[in-house]
């Protein structure tokens, strides 16, 4: 329980840094330490396998990745775009209705109850996962790959040079 | 886990802890010695016997020499990138069996850090981190050599993860399981005749997955020939152009540390791990004809595999020592299309076949 106030304090904080840094750089750091305290968070759920994947998939590429480009960015200041009064009021008031909905939702969800005696605490780990993805979730897991797949093949078009474009 | 083995597994990380440092220390003393050999000169011969104490020398060195800050230099980030780099290169250590259990009495010890059966994944995740010790200092210099440094082996590192990842993949299919000690004990024969028990290593099971892994290493681990972020005659010094005193020394330190764990999970996956040729009947000449007694013939047994493992280890190095001096350096042009048009190809290809192969039952 200590484990878990800790963690969710900890992806609280670096949540918010994300968002109240002043420098894209460390937003993208606080991002990235929000990501290995979710994967605390999947580790405490017994959940090996998704904890990993979520570091080497989010930490590891994406978050590299953002990085890459904001570094290839000039941000100062100055060049900042300033958004109209209005659009940061609207921002404020949609984002504010969203967590009252959200806290109204979740007031009286009880959680699930699971039954000690038959949990099966092995869920998380990769073979069985494996299994349910690969017998019960089929259709969808290889739809899910289909999809990736089409993304991949446009991006790769969308990053092709065209005839006659300069090389650099 | 009881409080006991919990103690015996904090004084195996120590242990791997302190020899990872004290094998990193040597390798800059080693990587001269073999250069000098290379290149017919004496190399370090000064400092003790043999120059024995070089690193220690050069440690004096680092520390003694003037810390600076460049201007403009985000200060905090600055000193993290170093530590960044240094923490993640000791961390993938932690999960690699350096040895199978020992055996006291009732007590056994796992000779590795911690064992998690998602172990593959785990070295995986922390070698993908591995890349933000150099951004980040590259980024904190306020230096364009540094930021073009850091660039590159962002860019350099993504490109070749994907191409490493899918070369464990095939390794992952023929074991079965993502537990590094699992997959050393499968790559092992009781029944085969004597010096044949190296044929169940996953090298001759893999070729292609090994080749690509091997290039995939050197490209992680940002050395020569794919060093381009620090490439001299192009960026000074790339991401470390700024850095001076010990947080040098650390990312110097940390790619010795990064190719010690890189060797390390190469034995693991691909030569055996602990296995070592001949090795029961080495166990039955302990056990029956020298008169221990089972725990103790058990134990000597063990310790052998771990010397196995880290001659294992140590000839990697020696290899991707003798690499940096025989090579010269790729373009980057050359680099980013020998890992997006060749060894990715290669390494689904090799998916395929290492598949086929399952499902005809050629191998298992």
């Amino acid at each position: 329980m200590s484990l878990f106030l800790f963690l969710t304090f900890v992806a609280l904080l670096s949540a918010l840094g994300v968002v109240l840094a002043k420098n894209p750089v460390h937003s993208v750091l606080f991002l990235i330490l929000t990501f290995f305290t979710l994967s605390g968070h999947y580790l405490l759920l017994n959940a090996q396998f998704l904890a990993a994947v979520n570091i080497i998939v989010y930490a590891g590429a994406i978050m590299v990745l953002f990085l890459f480009v904001i570094m290839f960015l000039n941000l100062n200041e100055a060049t900042e775009p300033q958004k109209p009064f209005l659009a940061k009021a609207a921002a404020t008031i949609a984002g504010g209705l969203l967590l009252l909905i959200m806290v109204a939702a979740m007031r009286n969800v009880e959680p699930a109850g699971y039954d000690a005696a038959t949990f099966n605490s092995q869920v998380g780990m990769v073979d069985k996962l494996g299994l349910v993805l690969f017998q019960q979730y089929q259709l969808p897991f290889e739809l899910a790959s289909i999809l990736l797949l089409a993304a991949m093949v446009g991006s790769v078009m969308l990053g092709k040079r065209e005839t006659g474009e300069r090389n650099f | 886990m009881t409080f006991e083995t919990l103690g015996w597994q904090g004084l195996v990380i120590l242990v791997v802890f302190g020899l990872s440092l004290l094998i990193a220390t040597y390798c800059t003393y080693a990587e001269r010695v073999i250069a000098a050999f290379m290149q017919d000169r004496v190399g370090p011969d000064r400092a003790g016997p043999y120059g024995l104490a070089q690193p220690l020398a050069d440690a004096v060195k680092m520390f003694t020499k003037e810390e600076f800050f460049p201007g403009g230099a985000s200060k905090a980030l600055f000193t993290l990138g170093p530590c960044l780099a240094m923490t993640t290169a000791l961390m993938s250590s932690a999960v690699i069996p350096f040895g199978n259990a020992m055996q006291f009495g009732d007590t056994s010890v796992h000779l590795q850090g911690i064992e998690i059966n998602v172990g593959m994944l785990y070295i995986f995740g922390v070698v993908s981190l591995g890349v933000y010790g150099v951004m980040i200092g590259g980024w904190a210099s306020n230096n364009k050599f540094s930021l073009l440094g850091a660039i590159r082996a962002a860019s350099q590192n993504i490109s070749y993860e994907l191409a490493m990842g899918l070369a464990l993949i095939a390794v992952l299919m023929i074991s079965g399981t993502l537990s590094l000690r699992e997959i050393t004990l499968q790559q092992t024969n009781p029944g085969a005749w004597h010096l044949g028990d190296i044929f169940a290593w996953n090298v001759f099971k893999q070729p292609i997955g090994f080749i690509i892994f091997l290039v995939c290493a050197f490209a992680e681990t940002n050395r020569t020939p794919f060093d381009l972020p620090e490439c001299e005659t192009e960026l000074v010094g790339g991401y470390h152009t700024e850095y001076s005193s010990m947080k040098l020394g650390l990312y110097l330190f940390s790619e010795y540390i990064n190719i010690l764990v890189v060797t390390a999970v190469m034995s693991v996956l691909y030569f055996g791990g602990f296995n070592y040729p001949f090795q029961y009947e080495f166990l039955d000449f302990l056990s029956n004809k020298a008169g221990l007694s089972a725990d103790w013939a058990h134990n000597i047994f063990v310790l052998m595999g771990v010397v196995a493992m880290f001659m294992k280890i140590f000839m990697g190095i020696f290899f991707f020592m003798w690499v940096r001096w025989t090579l010269p350096r790729f373009r980057y042009d050359q680099l980013m299309r020998l890992g997006w048009t060749i060894l990715i190809p290669l390494a689904i290809f090799n998916i395929l076949l290492t598949g086929g192969l399952i499902t005809t039952g050629i191998i298992k």
